[in-house]
């Protein structure tokens, strides 16, 4: 805010003396930090957007990856991310009314909204911490293999495993015992080994067990890579078909027929480029979260010490202030590119 | 020695309370907008699909509401538009040349390396 020096001319502000941006050496530094870190933002978004358009069709869709709430399940197309978005709005907002109060040097107004900004920091890092601990364990259903070759991923309601009986007898359970523990962890897992053939899993200590499982409800297979038969933005396939060719594959006794979830090697959402880049971006923008409530806390004593107010302004204040906006500026882009379009 | 030739820029920004409503009034009003910005853009997302004819239009109109809550975050957040022009400059032109640039050569080559991969496997 220059409304001091308006009415320079060009002459003295470039005649010496005087900085021509009239602005301290502090905030410009930050100004010139913001536009590195804003290019660095830029080559990663970039670098996705170029992956992205090489790979066309089979990169998923926001809509269809990011669809979960916590406490409510599935079903809610980007309203979590959203909900991502309005919190660092907001603590946007809070900050820029810290930065406001300290240009009245009320350190009380300054307080109570640095404050505010700090909290909306931290559920800012706890909702990503969600947003990432249910992208790493995936859905109930993971990518499959189907027959064909081709691989798709499932909408639906998975029908809740009620038991598994034992019909084998292993090394530690007899025939007729009912297993009741950890049943969809053990199904996972079994199936991404390849240990459930026909609607029989094979425990760890030898045994062979019926699965008895309730119905899925709207199944929906949606193709992310071409096979013979089924290829990516093909007809849809939903009900008694799509739930045939899900079992087919999944209780076929193969190896890597289903993925769930992701990690650094594959996953269940499309090409493996998807997983690191939303992993490397949404990390590398969560680690400039982290470290922006560090750094507002550390003004905060600030503020409570008196510091800047004998220092006479808050210009600090101002300073974290904007690498606070910056991150914020960050998220809108990464909302847009990565999780809308 | 104590310099006197230094000047306090600092102290610039400072504004009475009067101004002091007046900023916060424009700061209230800039969050409404966001957030209708963001709730107009998760209904457009969640309601059209992406094998719909439209979705190049709101890829465009993605993209432009975008820039226009950057736009709002850099200018009044950051309160850039009261910096001076000169500052503004410094820091926004870069983007309009190099980053352009960058995703203009980036999509364009990403398109092509796609259609090799396509053509080989075929």
């Amino acid at each position: 805010m220059a409304g001091h020096s308006a009415q320079l001319d060009a002459k003295t502000l470039w005649g010496g003396k005087e900085s021509p941006f009239q602005t301290s050496y502090g905030k410009l530094m930050m100004w010139f930090f913001l536009v590195s870190d804003a290019l660095t933002f830029s080559g990663l978004l970039i670098a996705y957007g170029f992956t992205r358009h090489d790979a066309q069709d089979a990169w998923p869709i926001g809509e269809e990856t990011f669809n979960s709430m916590p406490f409510l399940g599935h079903g809610y197309p980007l309203l979590y991310v959203a909900l991502m978005t309005f919190i660092l709005i907001v603590s946007s907002v809070t900050m820029v009314l810290a930065v406001e109060a300290g240009h009245r040097m009320d350190r009380k107004g300054v307080t109570k909204w640095m404050i505010a900004t700090i909290i909306g920091g931290f559920f800012f890092l706890g909702s990503q911490a969600w947003e990432w601990s249910h992208f790493i364990h995936g859905s109930e259903f993971g990518k499959i293999e189907l027959s064909d070759g081709s691989q798709a991923i499932v909408k639906g309601h998975f029908g809740e495993i009620q038991n598994f009986t034992v019909t084998k007898a292993g090394s530690e359970h007899k025939v007729g015992a009912v297993i009741k523990d950890d049943l969809m962890h053990q199904f996972q897992h079994a199936a991404e080994q390849g240990h459930i053939e026909n609607g029989f899993i094979h425990l760890s200590d030898g045994a062979v067990a019926k699965i008895n499982k309730a119905h899925d409800h709207d199944l929906k297979l949606i193709i992310k890579r071409d096979g013979n038969t089924y290829k990516v933005g093909g007809e849809e396939i939903t009900g008694k078909k799509a739930e045939n060719l899900y079992y087919e594959a999944l209780y076929a006794g193969e190896k890597n027929r289903v993925i769930y979830g992701a990690n650094m090697k594959q996953n269940e959402y499309g090409p493996q480029q998807y997983a690191q880049f939303f992993f490397f971006i949404t990390g590398f923008h969560g680690f400039h979260v982290f470290s922006g409530v560090i750094i507002n806390i550390l003004i905060l004593l600030g503020v409570l010490a008196g510091t800047y107010h004998k220092r006479g302004h808050y210009e600090m204040v101002e300073k974290t202030g904007l690498y606070w906006h910056f991150v914020d500026l960050v998220w809108v882009f990464v909302f847009t590119f990565f999780y809308l379009l | 020695m104590e310099r006197d030739d230094l000047i306090e820029y600092s102290l610039h920004a400072h504004h009475d309370e009067a101004k002091g409503k007046q900023i916060r009034q424009k700061i209230y009003k800039v969050t409404l907008l966001l957030t209708i910005v963001t709730v107009i853009e998760v209904f457009i997302g969640a309601s059209i699909k992406q094998s719909s004819d439209w979705w190049t239009a709101v890829k465009v109109i993605f993209i432009l509401l975008t820039l226009l809550k950057a736009g709002y975050i850099v200018m009044v957040f950051m309160h850039l538009g009261d910096e001076r022009r000169y500052l503004r400059n410094v820091i926004l032109i870069p983007y309009f040349i190099f980053v352009l640039y960058l995703i203009f050569i980036a999509l364009y080559e990403g398109t092509a390396i796609g259609g090799v991969w396509d053509a080989m496997w075929q």
